[in-house]
Order: C-alpha cells, then structure tokens, then sequence
C-alpha cells in the first residue's frame, strides 16, 4: 500500500481508539460523582418507592458495565437518550444548539484564519521592524487577557460607550444570516483577538525557522526577491507547524467557548452544558462531552492527515 | 587561454580591492577576511583554496556581493564588469544575482527547495529576472541537463530533489546556476559531500560545461587534488589572508610557502608503523553475518572479517554500500539476522542490550562529528570522566588524574578540564571523543569515518595520533572510511565493500597493488591525484576501456 493512504489509515485507528479511551473516561467520571442520582434529582424528601421507581426507569440499577455498553451502542445509532431535566430527546436539545456554536465557531475561523496567517507572513517579511514589533505586542497582549475580560472590554467599548453592536447575542432562526452576524460580532471578535495571536505567532516562527535553512540562502543567492522567498520558498516547507496550530484553534473554536458564550449568554452548546452540570442533568453533560471530544478527536485527526499532506517526501514517494 | 588579443579578454570581470568582512561570533565582530584583492578574467577558472575558517566561502561569496547572515563587508571594493556592487542598490545587486553570478553550493540536498519540482526551481531564476519565458526555461533546463550527462533529461526535471541521487542532484544544481548564462560562477565545495566515483561525474561535467559556455569560475575547495584538475591559477588562503597565489600547474609543481608545500604534502602519515609479524590474537572476528533494518531484507550480507592485535582494518566503499552498517552490527546498534560475531573469543550476543559491561567496556567507537557526539552542556572533565566511573569507579582525585593522564595521551594541554565541548575546535573535539573512548582502556575502537569531517591537515594530526596510540598501547581499529586517503595511510588490510557485500579483502599490499577486482579499481582510479591532467587522461582511459 502507498505509504501515506497506510499512514493515514493508521491515524484514523488511533482516533477511533482515543474516542473510546474517552468515552470509558466520561462515563467512569459520571459514575463516580458522589451521591445518588435518583436521591440528587427526586430531592431529599422522596420516598424509597419513587427513588426505587426512579432507577429502573432509567436503568440505574444495571451493572454499570451493561449500561455502558447500552449507552455507547445507542450513541453510535443516533440515539443520544433523554434529558432528566425535561424529559426531552437529548439528540434535540443539543442539535440546534451544537449548530449554534459551530456557526459562531466557523464565523470566527473564517476571518481569523486567513488574517492571522496573512499577519505571520507580513510580520516575517518586516522581521524585526516596527510593524512587526507592534503586532507581536498587540498580539501578546490578547493572548495574556483571560478570555472574559477581553469579552467584557469589547462591551464597555462597543456595546455601552459606542452602541453598535448587542452585547447579548441571542440569534435564532428568524434572523438573516446578516442580523446573525451583526448579533454574534462581539463574541467573535473576543474569540478571534485569542486565536490570532497563537496562529499569527506559529506562523511567524515556523517561517522564520526556516528562513535559516540552505535552500532559503540558495533562493536568495539565485537573487529572489524576499517577499517571494517567503512565500514561496519558506511558506510551503513551514506548512505542518502552522496546520497544527490552525487546527488546535479550530478545536479551541469549538470546545473551548464555553466562557464567552455564557458572558454573551448566546445559546450554544458550551452554555446548554453549564447549564446542565448545575441541574445535574447527566445524560445531556455525557452526549456533550462525548461530542465535544469527537469534535476534537477529529480535527487533530485533520491536522495530522493535512501535514502529512503537506510533505512533499510522503506526497511523492521515490 | 588564447592568445586573440580582445579587450575583454583582458579586462578584470571581476576585481575585489581590499575587502575586509567581518563575522559575528555573538558578542562581537571579528574578522574573517583580512584586506584581500581577488580579480578574474572571462573564461578564467580560479581555485580558492584553504582548510575551513580560511574564509574561502565568506570571499567567493562576496564576489556576488552578498555576506550570509551575522557577516558584514566593512570595506573594500567589488568590481563586476565596470559596476561596483557595494555602491548599488539592494534590488540592483538582487538582480545580478543569479542572472550575471551564479552560486552552486557544497549540499545540493540542502540546497534544493524540498517542496518543489527541480525543473520548477530551475526556472525560478531566469523567469523572476524576467529573461526568458517558463516554457524556454523549461527547453533550456533539459538541454542543460542533457550535457550534463544527466539520465532521462526530459523527464528528470519533474522530480523531487528527495527523488534523485546525490551526485544527479549535483549536476542538476550546476544546471540551475548556469540557467542564465551567467558571466561567473561560483562553486563552493560542490563535489565535497560526494564519493569519489560520483566526484568524477560531477567534475567532469563542470569542467565541460565550463570551457563550452566560456565562463569565468571561482572553485572554492579544501582539496588540492580536486583544484588542480580545474583550476588555471589557484590562490592558497589561511586565516582570511593570502598565503600563495599562482599559476595552477607552477603552485603544484613548485610552491614557494610552506604552508602550501604542507597541504601538497599531506597524506603522508608521520607516525611509523610498527611492523610486528602477524600477531595470532584475533580481537574481533565476524563470519557469516548478514543484517538489515527490516526482517528478510538484508542490506549487508555474509560478511566476513577478522581483526588482530595491534592492526588496523578499513572497511571501504562509497556511501550505501553498507560500511557503516557493519560499524551498528559490531556495536550491537542493529542486532545481526544471520551469522556470529566473535570478541575476545568469546561469542557476542547480536542485541546491546544483552551484553554485559565488560565486553562494552572492551569495545569502543568514534564517530564522524565529534560536535554531535560530545554533549554540549558538559565539560571535558564529565565528558572523559564518565567511562572511567562507570566500568571502574573512580572517584575524585583519582578520576581527575586519569583524566589528565588521558588529555596528555591525546596531545591537549591540561586545563581544557574545565572547558566546554564548543570552546574547543573540531580536531581538539575530535581528540577529546578518542580520550573519552581511550578512558574504557578498550581492545578495539570502531572508528566511523574519524576524520571525514575534518581539514586535511587536522585530519593528518588525528590519524597520526591514532597510530601512536595503537604503537603505545596495542590497540586494535575497525576504520570505517570512503577516503582512499586515509585508507592508504593508517591501514594494515583493506576490506572492499560494494552493495552490501564484501567484493575484496587483504592486506593493504595485496590490495593497493594490481591486479584489482573491478570495483576496486574504479575506486582507486577515482581519487583525485595532485596532477593537473589526471582527469583527462583518466577520461581517456574510461573511452579506451
């Protein structure tokens, strides 16, 4: 077999097995809450009938081991279980809201991508001029803000001072797409102040790494003009380090929003989970973990097939 | 040259006047070349020649104006053709380059972009400076390669650097540079990271297209031998300043600095053999063994060899014939498929793991880069003072004296004690890696290509010191070498290896002298020798043949 499609294959394996390795762990981390679930929801004043009712409805009195296994088979067919809280399909629950935080995900990566990588090239082009100087500070300095307090800036700023944009961002279908996009620009911008700078900083190192390389002096002594240099001849050789970073963003983008949506109270699945820790609904924290680890799982899977894409040695065999 | 009277001919292409150019060492600027004037006339090859930190790479690249990064040119001047590039601008001096001066470089596999197609980098240059189209760059790249003997030159192009060999991927490099016609090129060290028989191809198509296309050349080498078969006038350099300049063929018959005469001298090992009748005690003996780094596929196979008391055995062979894997399977690094490894007449275990600390203590190694083998962060003291505390525990005062017992064995001065792996030079780190092997008092020291990555004249000093040792104290060398040199110097029996397999072996009488075994022969015809036609009648040889 080519030896990228084994490689890739194998990839692929490890993934399937890391989101089964994950799987055992939410659910052993479920289990092992203190306190029983039936006593914790019912309340402490519930008889023992209605708790023993309580548990068979819902299984809790299976070997967990079967339960596992029960839960992972109806996950794997789509079946997500119902929600304690509200008796709901969890499947439901989650959806549009999973949809919900992929759209400001996705939203945000559409901008911040291509400007963070445009910013790393510009910044290596200038090394060392004040142009680069004042985006590494700047870039720095969003890094170093804990998220909320980059969130609560912008709404000072751009939702009381200056009234342009909501600082509640609630969307819902009714919207066109633009009043979506009008509704969620804060948060966006808070999330694309962070990932920029990591990308945008890879990026500039990665080609700065390579611009020490033979080839780049060769290039260069060919009499190659810097920018194309860069583009050209460094871009292409530091591509693995940036997917990387681009990607561990991407899944940042997606697992990681939790605190800004619940300071924007913007209902996606980052809010819908704190909420559902705090009412102890289990199943729904379960699905969510399990989804957001999929998520997860996936996109480092994308990162290590796209840089193994990358290279021309794997790309082009002898 | 000819003797047509032409103005151009003999107006200077290209004139440095007193250039100075400094380099960063990380706390302040030192001198790397000291006031030198070069001049070179059109179709004029000239040889720059001097051991590493003669700053030979730093003037040839000054030639195109440019200084590598953490250099400077303080002054001087650069003449091109009537221009001078150290007034002109940066865009002016980017586009002389690499269209009027080209560069080849020492490592093509580091050279070439690994991401792009040769035939695209090829056309890179003479497209960006805007004087051909990419479809003529494209004819002119498989024209060029085609006179440079290249196979397959339609198709070649269209690979990827990782895709062709060494020596193709040499030639190609001299395509790219002269893609443009160039007035001058320069060639650093193109063919040093070669075997001898692909350094001949690679010579051999330089020096055609050379004298076809009528191009002044600066051949910036280490290696006399190589120079003198290209070469009309050759400057000597030391120390960033002029030591000889002149005629090729008068610098070789008759130099008139000492310093010259040394390089032309060297080869010849000052140490004497000791020349014992064949001690019966044999060290090492391997028989039968086959090995690979994957099962059933074996890269060496049925290898036989013995090494007595007190001799030294060459393994030869150019790169990818499986000498160094010889080296990994006597070491235990690649544990043997097939056959038996005898040490001390006591049978090996093939894996490293299994064997005890008395035979690792009895067998030792040196290896080729004496940068990456000594650790960076220790000094000398802990570097040498690490065998000696773990296969005889000592201590203290009593390690430190045997330190110092070992650093006068290897010919340092006592204080180095206290220093650092990168306060040293490369022939003194060199010495300190044969102490720290010393220091095991082993029965034998593979040595991995010792002095491949060394001046001719260091190199000398270590093969003298490694005789002196095994005179002294009888030990016992497996020399893994691709340089005849070397071989000839310092080796009681020659093993020939060709492909993974042993083709000839013998004393080195036996051997060196004819009848050879064809590969030996082409090996052994292949190394430069100081003659200015040696090529050339080599060549004629070949046709003959």
């Amino acid at each position: 077999m080519n030896p990228l499609a084994s490689m890739i294959s194998k990839r692929i394996m490890f993934g399937v097995l890391t989101l089964m390795a994950i799987s055992l762990l939410i659910f052993v981390g479920v289990e092992a809450l203190p306190g029983d679930l039936a006593e914790a929801i019912l309340g402490q004043n519930a008889t023992p009938e209605t708790i023993q009712a309580f548990r068979t409805e819902l299984k809790l009195d299976l070997p967990a081991s079967e339960r596992y296994f029960s839960w992972i088979n109806d996950f794997v067919h789509g079946d997500l279980g119902h929600s304690l809280a509200n008796g709901r399909p969890i499947a439901e629950v989650i959806g549009w809201r999973f949809a919900n935080s992929l759209f400001l995900a996705v939203t945000t990566a559409v901008f911040a991508i291509p400007f963070a990588i445009m910013l790393g090239l510009l910044a290596a082009i200038y090394r060392d001029s004040w142009f680069d100087r004042l985006i590494s500070i700047t870039t720095l300095s969003a890094i170093s803000l804990p998220e909320f307090f980059v969130a609560y800036i912008l709404i000072a700023l751009f939702s009381v001072q200056i009234p342009l944009f909501p600082c509640i961002s609630t969307i819902n279908d009714d919207m066109s797409f633009l009043t979506k996009l009008h509704a969620i620009f804060l948060p966006c911008l808070t999330l694309a102040l962070v990932v920029i700078g990591h990308m945008m900083r890879m990026t500039r190192a990665a080609i700065i790494n390579v611009l020490s390389s033979p080839f780049i002096e060769m290039a260069r002594l060919k009499g190659i003009s810097n920018r194309r240099i860069i583009i050209k001849h460094a871009l292409p050789n530091a591509l693995s380090p940036i997917i990387n970073v681009v990607v561990l963003n991407l899944a940042y983008l997606v697992v990681g929003v939790v605190v800004v949506e619940v300071v924007f109270v913007y209902p996606g699945l980052g809010q819908l989970l704190v909420d559902a820790v705090s009412k102890r609904d289990l199943p729904v924290v379960q699905a969510s973990g399990l989804i957001f680890a999929g998520t997860y799982v996936f996109l480092n899977l994308m990162a290590d097939v796209l840089s193994m894409l990358s290279n021309p040695k794997l790309r082009n065999p002898r | 040259m000819g003797q047509v009277v032409d103005i151009q001919e003999h107006k200077h292409l290209l004139e440095i006047k007193q250039v100075n150019i400094e380099g960063y060492d990380g706390e302040r600027w030192k001198p790397i070349v000291h006031s030198m004037d070069l001049h070179l006339k059109r179709g004029e090859v000239l040889g720059l020649i001097g051991e590493s930190g003669a700053g030979k790479s730093t003037l040839g690249l000054a030639a195109m104006g440019y200084a590598q990064s953490g250099c400077r040119i303080v002054s001087g001047s650069i003449g091109f053709d009537g221009i001078d590039l150290m007034a002109l601008s940066e865009q002016a001096q980017i586009d002389l380059r690499g269209s009027r001066i080209a560069y080849v470089a020492q490592s093509a596999a580091a050279s070439f972009n690994p991401a792009h197609r040769l035939i695209d980098q090829f056309a890179e240059g003479p497209v960006q400076h805007g004087l051909m189209s990419y479809k003529d760059a494209v004819a002119k790249a498989i024209d060029l390669y085609r006179k440079l003997d290249l196979p397959h030159p339609e198709k070649i192009g269209y690979r990827y650097p990782h895709q062709v060999s060494g020596g193709q991927l040499q030639r190609a490099m001299v395509a790219m540079a002269m893609a443009t016609d160039p007035d001058i090129i320069i060639f650093d060290e193109p063919t040093t990271a070669l075997d001898v028989t692909t350094q001949i191809e690679v010579l051999v198509a330089i020096k055609d297209v050379i004298k076809e296309l009528n191009t002044g050349a600066i051949y910036i080498t280490h290696d006399l031998a190589v120079v003198a078969q290209l070469a009309d006038r050759i400057m000597v350099l030391r120390h960033g300043k002029l030591v000889e300049e002149g005629d090729a063929r008068r610098m070789l018959d008759n130099p008139r600095e000492d310093y010259t005469r040394r390089l032309l001298a060297v080869r010849s090992l000052g140490e004497k053999k000791l020349l014992l009748e064949r001690d019966p005690n044999v060290v090492l003996e391997i028989s039968g063994v086959s090995a690979g780094y994957q099962k059933d596929v074996n890269v060496v196979q049925d290898i036989n060899l013995k090494v007595r008391r007190r001799k030294t055995v060459a393994v030869v062979g150019e790169s990818g014939s499986g000498k160094t894997t010889v080296a990994r399977i006597v070491t235990g690094l690649l544990p043997a498929n097939r056959g038996q490894i005898t040490f001390n007449k006591k049978v090996l275990s093939p894996d490293l793991a299994s064997r005890d600390r008395e035979c690792l203590r009895r067998l030792q190694m040196i290896y080729q880069m004496p940068d990456v083998a000594l650790n960076p962060r220790q000094k000398i003291k802990t570097i040498i003072g690490r065998p000696l505390s773990f296969y005889f525990n000592m201590k203290g005062k009593e390690l430190t004296k045997r330190v110092e017992e070992l650093l006068k064995m290897v010919e340092l001065p006592l204080h180095y004690i206290n220093r650092f792996p990168a306060e040293l030079s490369g022939g003194e780190k060199q010495r300190i890696c044969i102490a720290r092997a010393l220091a095991a008092n082993p029965d034998l020291i593979i040595c991995d290509e010792v002095t491949s990555a060394l001046d001719q004249l260091v190199a000398e000093g270590i093969l003298n010191l490694l005789q002196r040792l095994q005179n002294e104290l009888g030990i016992s060398y497996l020399f893994i070498t691709h340089d005849l040199a070397t071989v000839k110097a310092i080796a009681d029996e020659i093993v020939v290896m060709y492909k993974g397999r042993i083709v000839e072996q013998g004393s080195k009488n036996e051997i060196l002298q004819p009848p050879h075994h064809d590969y030996t022969q082409l090996l052994l015809s292949s190394v430069p020798e100081m003659d200015p036609d040696w090529l050339d009648n080599l060549l004629e040889e070949r046709e003959a043949v």
